[in-house]
């Protein structure tokens, strides 16, 4: 194993410390629990939008925090999900009295997590909910897995709540908003390559040279299917044509019900795409994939889009949802309304997005 | 009885064997997950060790062991198990020593933990499916008469048996859930460590003479 670290324990709080220097004017870093928060924390007067997952995925989560975007964010070990205490004490050092949501991506220890965070929170009288992403694709079935993975909606869920916030939505109308972009969003990714996790030292799984997972998880998950390897414009089709064609998926989410005082599972269905619709897109590296093949790929899907009828009105290229180093990329298309592109467009200012006043 | 030493020394055993068998564990998460798991319990227990308090009741020092996990372990593990150690916790609660029947609700306890967190079932290739044939067969054993150490002995092989018979199991639940039919032919690694789990139960207790 080759990286650029120091001792493999020690790689999420350096880049933390790192991360706390370069970019003072957006955000702060606290240690033992760790967490990073937005500069000017508490969010006073408007509901405080968190997230959290194993590191190893850069710039998602901590590169999201900063002003109109996420409050704050909560790395665990490389793709290890966070601990409860590392949201608890997030939480209560953005809560600014208006509640606080939680954005999760669907893997069984992220849920798990913000979950006893929770409970944590509410016994201490704050006000939470938890919004799960599961827009990947590449997993068909919910009742025989733990259902589809979080991809890269969970990057516009972030940045659409993160402007609702500021706007001004109360907690039920930014978490209702954030199911909304959950069901409008899809993903799909593929690898070339394994990653290496510093801790680990070798590869998370074996693919040969002349192979590809279509579907993968960005921890290395495997995925719908392992096949040799094709042409750009190939693997772009495939992984669109999944995305594009995918059909309504129904699974039961759960949901915290205010006048029960508990979680229930309620019932979810995605949308589907139709010709005519307007979409954000998210061409993502999986970390090692260089800018110039990405832009290969994004040529590809913008043809097929137009074919469908689809036209892209906004995209993100680059690294944004990562697995470490590993060779591939991931789709995402969001199916958009006026709401979601005004709110998409709002002035931000974060380490990886950043545009407006 | 098992008094709050053996439940110490229980708890020191666990740890030495998430250490000797970090890498063990991790290669079969590697199969047929994120290749985590052994690094996950090994730091877990690690922060347990520096957490244990000197308390003689049984209930404190499970709490403890619940929270270092909850704290330390993160991924699936950390909630799961962070979890069954509050639920014995909480069913123990006050006991300075553990008679044989605490044993079989500490057993039963840390069941209801483990499956009011994951809402899994026997059979989908879980911490569960060595877990519940520990309970099982304690119970069973305890039902004939047999003495507590006996009992743990019979747990500690039921767990073993359950952990192997996860290798044909197709998982349905966590991560290795995503690989379907290629999750057949290997050992779940949470399954793994309960067996650990257990088999120090039954050291600690034999080894120190509980009666
Ligand atoms: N819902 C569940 N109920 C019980 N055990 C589970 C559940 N989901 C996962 N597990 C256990 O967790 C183990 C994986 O733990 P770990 O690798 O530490 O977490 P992660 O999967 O988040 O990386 C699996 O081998 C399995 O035994
Ligand atoms: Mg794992």
């Amino acid at each position: 194993m080759k990286k650029l670290i120091n001792n493999a324990e020690d790689v999420t709080v350096e880049q933390l410390k790192g991360m706390a220097l370069a970019h003072p004017d957006m955000l702060e870093v606290r240690f033992d629990p760790n967490f990073v928060i937005a500069k000017g924390a508490p969010a006073k007067g408007r509901v405080a939008i968190i997230s959290g997952g194993g590191s190893g995925h850069e710039p998602l989560h901590g590169g999201y925090v900063g002003i109109g975007m996420l409050d704050a964010a909560c790395p665990g070990q490389v793709f290890t999900s966070p601990t409860p205490d590392q949201m608890y004490e997030a939480a209560k050092a953005v809560n600014g009295g208006k509640g606080v949501l939680q954005i999760v991506k669907n893997y069984t220890g992220d849920v798990m997590n913000f979950e006893m965070a929770a409970d944590m929170l509410r016994a201490d009288g704050i006000e939470v909910r938890n919004v799960i992403i599961d827009d990947d694709v590449a997993v068909k079935d919910s009742s025989y897995t733990a259902g589809r993975r979080g991809l890269g909606t969970t990057v516009i869920a972030e940045k659409v709540c993160g402007a609702a916030a500021a706007e001004g939505y109360d907690l039920d109308r930014n978490a209702a908003l954030c199911k909304k972009v959950n069901v409008k969003g899809k993903s799909m990714g593929m690898a070339l390559t394994s990653c290496i996790t510093p801790q680990n030292g070798t590869p998370t799984f074996d693919i040969g040279d002349d192979e590809m997972e279509i579907g993968i998880g960005i921890h290395g998950e495997p995925g719908a299917e392992r096949m040799k390897v094709k042409n750009a414009d190939k693997i772009t089709e495939i992984l669109t044509t999944h995305i594009l064609d995918d059909e309504a998926y129904t699974r039961k989410l759960a949901e915290w019900d205010v006048d029960k005082g508990e979680s229930v599972d309620v019932e979810v269905v995605d949308e589907t795409f139709q010709s005519g619709d307007k979409v954000i897109a998210i061409v993502n590296s999986m970390g090692g994939t260089p800018i110039s093949e990405l832009y290969t790929v994004y040529g590809k899907l913008h043809e097929l889009a137009e074919k469908k009828g689809i036209s892209i009105v906004r995209k993100l290229i680059g690294h944004y949802i990562t697995s470490i180093e590993m060779q591939g990329v991931s789709i995402t298309l969001v199916k958009t309304d006026d709401e979601i592109l005004r709110l998409y467009d709002a002035s931000v200012h974060t380490p990886a997005l950043n545009w407006g006043t | 009885m098992l008094t709050s030493e053996h439940i110490t020394t229980w708890i020191r055993k666990s740890a030495d064997e998430m250490r000797d068998n970090r890498g063990y564990l991790t290669e079969l998460d590697a199969a047929i997950g994120d290749a985590d798991h052994g690094n996950n319990m090994d730091r877990g227990y690690k922060a347990v060790l520096e957490k244990l308090p000197d308390d003689n009741d049984v209930g404190a020092i499970l709490k403890a062991v619940a929270m270092a996990l909850i704290s330390k372990v993160g991924g699936a593990a950390g909630p799961l198990y962070g979890t069954m150690f509050l639920q014995a916790a909480n069913a123990l609660k006050g006991k300075e020593a553990l008679s044989s029947e605490d044993v079989e609700l500490l057993l039963k306890s840390s069941v209801d933990g483990i499956v009011m967190r994951g809402k899994a079932h026997a059979g989908e290739k879980t911490i569960l499916d060595s877990l519940i044939p520990a309970h099982e067969a304690y119970k069973e054993a305890r039902a004939a008469g047999a003495e507590l150490i006996a009992c743990l002995d019979a747990a500690t092989h039921a767990a073993e048996e359950g952990m192997k018979a996860t290798i044909p199991m197709i998982a349905t639940k966590g991560r290795a859930s995503y690989l379907g039919e290629r999750s057949r032919d290997h050992q779940d690694p949470g399954a793994t460590s309960t067996y650990l789990i257990i088999k120090t139960l039954y050291e600690a207790a034999s080894e120190g003479d509980a009666t």
